[in-house]
Formats: C-alpha cells, sequence, structure tokens
C-alpha cells in the first residue's frame, strides 16, 4: 500500500483529482460548522457567547496534535523504508501543524482574557503547547539548514520522532497537574460531557479543519515536488557531465544516495 | 570498557586543558548570574524571589555554550568517523562523551552554585536543595543536548539552530529545578520536584544516547 502510494507521479496523479474534492470539501464544511457554532448553537450558561471561541479553539488543538502525530509517523516512514515521498510529506506538514498551533495559542489568549482575567498564564497546558510550536520551528529550522536536501529531511526526521515525547504530555497535563485549563470534555472514558447542540457543530467544523489540513498537504507536497523537478531540470541545463548525474538523481529521489 | 573509559578521560582531559570549555562555561556562569543583581537592582526581596530561577537559566544557557563543541571537533578532524569504526557501540561512545561533558560543566555548576546562590541571599536551606536539583537536572541538560548537537553536525548557522532545539526540550528540568528551590522556600518540601528531576535524568540516560547515536550515524553516511 505505501508502495503504492510513494510513487510520486502517481502521488500527482491521484491528488490532482482528489485536491478539489477535498478543498471544496473544506470550505462547505467549515462553512457549515462555523453558521452552526456561530448563529445556531446555544451560548454557554455560564459563558455565555464567549464560549463560540471553542468552535475554533478546539479543533485547531486537535489538529495541531494530528499534524504532529502525522509529521511523526511521516518522519518514521521515511527513516525505516527511505520512501522519498515520506520525508516530503512530513516536510510539507510541518508549516500547516505550526499554523494550527499558532491559531490555537492565540484563540486561546482571547479566551482566557474574559474567563480567566488574564491573557496568557504558564500552567502546564498552556506551556506544554507553547513547546510544541518552538517543537515545529525547530524542525522546520532544522530541515532548511542544510546544503543538502536530503540531509535537512532525515535529520529533522529524528528530530521529529525525539519531540514525540511532547505529546503525551499535552494531553495529560490536565489531567496529572492541577490547571486552569479544564480538562477533556469530548474524549473521555464514559463518553462525552458536552451537550449535544455544541458537541455537533464541534465536530462539524473539526472534519472542516481535517479537510483543509488535505488539501494544504496536497497542495505543498505537490509544490515541493515541482520545486524538485525545476531544480533538477536547471542542474541539468547548466552543468551536464559525469559528476552531475549522481546529483541530479539525488535531487529527484532524495535519498537514494 | 577499556575504551569507554579511555574516551571518557580524553574528553575530560580536552575540556580541562587550556582553552577548553570548563574554564569558560564557568566563567559565563558566574558572570551571567552577577549581572542580573546589576540589571534588577540589589533589593534583597527580589533577588531571593527570582534567585533560583536566575541560577537555573544561567546553567542552562552555560550547558548550551559547549555543546557545539561535544562532537563538532571530532566530526570536523575525522575522529567520528573513527569512533564509528570503533569496536565500542556507538551509543556508548556518546554516552562517554556525554559524562565527560557533565563532569566538566554540570558538577563544576552545581558545586559553585551555593556561591551564587549566597551572593543572591538565598537562605541555607534553599541553597542546598538549588545544589541538589542542579546535581540532579544537569545530567538531563548534557544528554538532551547531545541529541541536538549530534542533529546539527553539518548545519548551517549551528549555534543558532542549536539553540532553538535544545530550548525547548530543556524546559522541564529548568520547570522542576527552579520549583524545587521555590517549593521549599514555600515550606512545601521540594522532595517530589527533586524525584522528578532524577527521573527525568534517568530517562534521558536511557533514551538520548540511542538519538544522539542515530543521529551521529546520519551526519557520517
Amino acid at each position: 500500500m505505501i508502495n503504492w502510494v510513494a510513487n510520486p507521479a502517481r502521488f500527482t496523479r491521484l491528488s490532482a483529482r482528489a485536491m478539489p474534492w477535498c478543498g471544496w470539501g473544506a470550505a462547505a464544511v467549515t462553512a457549515a460548522g462555523l453558521y452552526w457554532s456561530l448563529v445556531l448553537a446555544p451560548p454557554d450558561y455560564q459563558q455565555g457567547d464567549t464560549v463560540r471561541i471553542m468552535f475554533i479553539h478546539v479543533p485547531a488543538a486537535w489538529m495541531a496534535l494530528t499534524v504532529y502525530l502525522f509529521l511523526a509517523v511521516a518522519s518514521a516512514v521515511a527513516l525505516v523504508w527511505r520512501h522519498p515521498l515520506a520525508e516530503i510529506a512530513a516536510r510539507a506538514a510541518a508549516p500547516i501543524g505550526a499554523a494550527f498551533t499558532l491559531i490555537c495559542l492565540a484563540t486561546g489568549s482571547l479566551w482566557g482574557r474574559p474567563m480567566w482575567g488574564a491573557w496568557w498564564v504558564w500552567d502546564a497546558r498552556l506551556t506544554s503547547v507553547l513547546v510544541l510550536f518552538f517543537l515545529y520551528l525547530g524542525y522546520i529550522t532544522l530541515v532548511n539548514a542544510f546544503d543538502d536536501p536530503a540531509r535537512g529531511g532525515k535529520t529533522g526526521s529524528l528530530l521529529a520522532l525525539v519531540g514525540v515525547v511532547n505529546l503525551p504530555i499535552i494531553k495529560f497535563s490536565v489531567d496529572w497537574w492541577n490547571t486552569l485549563h479544564q480538562p477533556a470534555s469530548v474524549m473521555r472514558i464514559g463518553g462525552p460531557r458536552i451537550d449535544i447542540a455544541m458537541l455537533v457543530p464541534l465536530v462539524i467544523m473539526a472534519v472542516g479543519f481535517l479537510l483543509l489540513f488535505l488539501t494544504l498537504l496536497m497542495l505543498r507536497m505537490r509544490t515541493i515536488l515541482n520545486e524538485r523537478k525545476a531544480m533538477a531540470l536547471r542542474l541539468n541545463a547548466e552543468a551536464p557531465g559525469p559528476r552531475s548525474v549522481q546529483e541530479r538523481a539525488m535531487v529527484v529521489h532524495p535519498g537514494a544516495g | 570498557m577499556a575504551a569507554f573509559v579511555g574516551l571518557f578521560r580524553r574528553d575530560l582531559r580536552l575540556a580541562f586543558r587550556q582553552g577548553g570549555d570548563s574554564g569558560l562555561v564557568l566563567g559565563f556562569f558566574v558572570l551571567a548570574v552577577v549581572l542580573f543583581p546589576l540589571g534588577v537592582g540589589p533589593e534583597p526581596a527580589v533577588l531571593q524571589r527570582i534567585g533560583p530561577g536566575i541560577v537555573w537559566v544561567a546553567a542552562l544557557f552555560a550547558a548550551l555554550l559547549s555543546l557545539d563543541r561535544l562532537f563538532e571537533a571530532d566530526y570536523q578532524d575525522g575522529g567520528l568517523d573513527l569512533l564509528e569504526l570503533s569496536s565500542l557501540p556507538l551509543e556508548l561512545a556518546v554516552l562517554a562523551k556525554c559524562a565527560a561533558h557533565w563532569v566538566a560543566t554540570g558538577l563544576p555548576l552545581a558545586l559553585i552554585s551555593p556561591l551564587l546562590a549566597f551572593l543572591l541571599g538565598l537562605d541555607r536551606a534553599a541553597i542546598l536543595i538549588l545544589c541538589a536539583s542542579l546535581l540532579l537536572g544537569t545530567p538531563a541538560l548534557s544528554l538532551i543536548g547531545s541529541v541536538a548537537a549530534a542533529l546539527v553536525l553539518g548545519a548551517r548557522r549551528q549555534g543558532v539552530v542549536l539553540s532553538i532545539l535544545v530550548l525547548p526540550l530543556d524546559i522541564p528540568p529548568l520547570v522542576f529545578g527552579a520549583g524545587a528551590v521555590e517549593a521549599s522556600v514555600a515550606g512545601m518540601g521540594a522532595r517530589a520536584y527533586l524525584l522528578i528531576l532524577a527521573a527525568l535524568s534517568l530517562a534521558a540516560l536511557a533514551l538520548c544516547p540511542w538519538a544522539s547515536a542515530a543521529a551521529l550515524r546520519q551526519a557520517l553516511e
């Protein structure tokens, strides 16, 4: 299965067909979810209309973790099976995940001001998500810090795997420490402890965000593939010769060396 | 085992020789801490309050300062290739280098910290806890740092990339290290914090050599 999809040409064909569906799906689902959550859903009995920030904040937080998990799995696949496409997927996912993390932090800050009376508190949940953001930045920096893109991809993959340590810390930070941040109320043993009128738009928004991630991921992966192709063509035109043949192969298929 | 001890002693000798890292790091640590009273004013109440945090952050930066030399010199002169070829597993070689790094930087920092804590006006109990927290926590700094130092070998602008990688990963030791002293000052007892610090160091001891060795193998490919 992985082998079948890992062919860059096949991926380009498939993604060209899947991207419009994902993109328009993301737009439609997110629009419906926004209308539902901002207009139809009832205000909270304690928090009033402020609770509507949740419909952006919580899906963004889920995506921040999900994308990191995706990054780590893609990195592991890239390290173990040396699939060029897995490394490209990891590289493409990182800025999207960083953006979701930033959205999560920003909306959380906006929500914290009226509810807790502070833009920011140094509790375990907030700090660990901030660390997640720095991990994303570290990955992006490290991947781009090498002259050889293949080396950058492999090294970044190792860092992504090291950073997985942070994921359980974020997930369980609200259970392990006494925090201002409320404990899990959707994914908990014994079922969600949130009213169905709010749960439905929340799930719709989460699906919308997921589709948005898939669209952006395919777009970025295609861009990276095209960039590499363009670079290979340029090298081809500029420096023909026996030595550059291997270099050209390296650019198109990093990890081949 | 002989190779392990040999590598450890070689790194240690290099660190303590003239122009080595140990003295520089210690000097940086003392200077950085002494700058704070000059910056925030000599008020004892303020210094006592922020003292533990200052010492821990300074220790973090001091440890960071020497990390780029952990593998870089050996990487440049080819010593690392020989290490990979030797009978000593690369994981153990990393462990030997980390141990030497800790003895050359972490241990002196912890030993001189009572003097600095005294300058910052901490009381005797807090000084003891601070020293203990540094003794327990600095091994984690060396080990976590070794992963990052191995990852950035051959990168452009290594120093900057290294700090971006290390500082977020060093947050847990920092939180529990400074937290230990604060808890003891607040009368809650530092035991739990010190135990968590020790756990962090042990976890780093078990996991980091593998990650560092994997990163080194990639750099040497």
